[in-house]
């Protein structure tokens, strides 16, 4: 060691001896890196804007989103008080996207939760009971991977019809198949740690020791997953909505906008380009956020 | 070998008896039937429609008759469709959509494993980073959106290419749909090769082989790829299932006579029969390439098979 002596008794010597004790956690270094990253920076500022303009947007507009105004029928963008233009029923088109990214998120949020409990109960469980619970259960995913999901969530559409709720549960209770055998994974090497070893030796039950021990760290995989599947889930809402089984007029969403602009695309572009554009911008929103947080909580990547 | 065929098969049968029962009682749960017209059919007549179909009887026994003709290759006659069978109808629409998927498999695969392979040997340069973000963009522009964009801009105000339309697959009329049904793949499969690629390369056999002093180009083509594109081979089924639901909206956008655009139909119009048809096709289908996949899988990496 070079420098100075410190005398252990000395004021500047008990400064240095707390400032090297006090190390930064994992997570610290995390979101340290995580902030260095432009592109998830940038992804986390435009998304909370967008997140907000879907919020309240809405209520600081003249018009509402399923107001029809016969004198303003495809009113191009910028005229008779319309941004974005407006459609053939003379609906402002900025109301219309705003309302339409607000259902988009919420079936994006929504649904991504349903598909985080399932997976997290069902990955964690299997990974941990292990043996022939693992076994069967594991087995489940694998058969439903194995299914064309899209017509199951096609057929549930037309069966139960196409209701806000059922779209949540619907593409929800396909996304969990990843998430549970991620967390199985991580479950599995999780399960020979030593703190794990001590809490079942300190007496604790299975349940207890899943909920407090290891769901806990599970948590930097799946939060990378999650912000992984939020887009992919606003994806599927939206196909479903071009394909006339999602969300039912006058109701909106970023695909039924987008659906209807590219039915009218040869006389009023508006319609098509700028509900794409907003689509489009989410969905980097939210894989920038997901390729910066996998960068800076997996240090295997680095 | 036969054994691990054999297990997999093992698993792969009873998923696709799930999926005929599954699909059996959600379709018929649904409300409406295929008989449904705008005037309501007189009580005499309606019996007599359902007899004629054996639909008047137990549900139960409608489904044991069902699974017991399609294991005698029987998919029975569509309900809308009159003097058509299910297998008729597969028969005559799915050239277009088996066209539409493997061309733009191959294609993606071809362009996505060149760009990813260039994109790792020059890791953090100008080529990286512009593969990078092309793959950014086919994964966030969705069919749906680059679709009509595609078509307004080349169909519409360019005027080279048509909008729509078979034309007995015309290339002319290939090339958007194509294209449209490759990128989001492209975009995927570069990503994978870049990570695999990238892995491979700093593994110890291939500095090995630099150490021997093999060119360059050797180390590449017969040593790195062939580990860096396993996971590209587990991809496969996913990658089936995306072209699927990309086709049942470029078979909507482009209008093509493929079965895509059946399916929604024949569900909507309560076509039983024809939509169960499908889903066993289209299901036979993706656990066939799942099982190939496992299979290559396993020949170019023995550590499956001994596990």
């Amino acid at each position: 060691m070079n420098g100075p002596v410190l005398a252990p008794g000395s004021r500047r010597g008990a400064e240095l001896m707390q400032a090297a004790v006090r190390g930064r956690s994992l997570w610290q270094d995390a979101r340290r890196r995580l902030m260095r990253n432009r592109a998830a920076v940038a992804g986390m500022t435009v998304l909370a804007a967008l997140v907000l303009l879907a919020l309240i947007g809405p209520m600081l507009l003249p018009f509402r989103y399923d107001e029809i105004n016969k004198a303003d029928v495809w009113a191009p963008p910028l005229t008779a008080g319309h941004f974005l233009g407006a459609d053939a029923l003379g609906r402002d088109l900025l109301a219309r996207q705003l309302m339409g990214l607000r259902v988009s998120l919420a079936i994006g949020f929504v649904a991504t939760f349903v598909s985080l409990v399932i997976g997290v109960a069902w990955g964690a469980v299997a990974g941990f009971v292990g043996g022939a619970v693992d076994e069967v259960m594991m087995r489940v995913v694998d058969v439903l991977y194995s299914l064309p999901f899209i017509f199951f969530v096609i057929l549930l559409m037309v069966t139960f019809g196409s209701n806000i709720i059922l779209i949540f549960v619907a593409i929800g209770a396909v996304e969990w198949l990843t998430m549970s055998r991620i967390v199985r994974g991580q479950t599995l090497a999780l399960k020979q740690k030593e703190f794990v070893e001590a809490a079942r030796a300190a007496g604790l039950t299975p349940g207890a020791i899943i909920a407090r021990h290891i769901v806990p760290n599970l948590l930097g995989p799946v939060v990378v997953y999650v912000t992984l599947t939020i887009p992919a889930v606003i994806l599927s809402e939206s196909f479903l909505s071009f394909l006339g089984l999602g969300v039912q007029p006058p109701m909106a969403s970023l695909g039924t906008l987008i659906a209807g602009g590219a039915q009218d695309m040869e006389l009023a572009w508006w319609l098509l380009v700028f509900p794409s554009l907003t689509m489009v911008g989410t969905l980097m929103c939210f894989n920038f956020i997901g390729d910066g947080l996998r960068d800076a909580i997996d240090p295997k990547d680095r | 070998m036969l054994r691990f065929i054999g297990r997999r098969l093992f698993v792969a049968l009873p998923t696709l008896f799930l999926v005929v029962t599954v699909a059996f009682f959600m379709m018929r749960a649904a409300p409406g039937s295929p008989f449904d017209i705008d005037r309501k059919l007189s009580p005499e007549i309606e019996r007599n429609v359902l007899a004629r179909y054996g639909m008047d009887r137990p549900l139960g026994q409608q489904y044991l008759s069902y699974v017991g003709d399609v294991l005698h290759g029987d998919f029975g006659p569509s309900l809308k469709y009159k003097d058509k069978t299910v297998l008729q109808i597969l028969q005559e629409n799915y050239k277009v959509s088996l066209i539409l998927g493997l061309s733009a498999i191959s294609i993606a695969a071809g362009i996505g494993v060149t760009l990813g392979v260039l994109a790792a040997l020059r890791q953090n340069g100008w080529v990286d980073y512009g593969v990078m973000g092309v793959a950014i963009i086919g994964v966030c522009i969705p069919t749906f959106v680059i679709a009509p964009l595609l078509v307004l801009l080349f169909g519409s105000i360019l005027q080279w290419l048509p909008n729509g339309g078979w034309n007995g697959g015309a290339i002319g009329n290939l090339i958007l749909p194509v294209t449209v049904l490759a990128l989001p793949q492209v975009a995927i499969i570069s990503r994978l090769t870049r990570a695999g690629m990238i892995e491979v390369l700093q593994s110890n056999y291939v500095r090995t082989a630099r150490a021997k002093g093999l060119p360059a180009r050797t180390i590449v083509m017969k040593h790195a790829l062939r580990a860096a594109i396993l996971p590209l081979v587990s991809y496969l089924g996913p990658a089936c299932a995306g072209l699927l639901t990309g086709s049942l909206v470029v078979e909507k956008i482009f209008n093509l006579p493929g079965l895509g655009k059946f399916f929604v139909i024949s569900a909507l119009q309560r076509d039983y029969t024809v939509v169960m048809g499908m889903v066993i096709f289209y299901a036979t289908l993706i656990l066939f390439l799942n099982l190939v996949a496992d299979l290559i899988y396993a020949l170019l990496d023995p550590r499956v098979r001994l596990s």
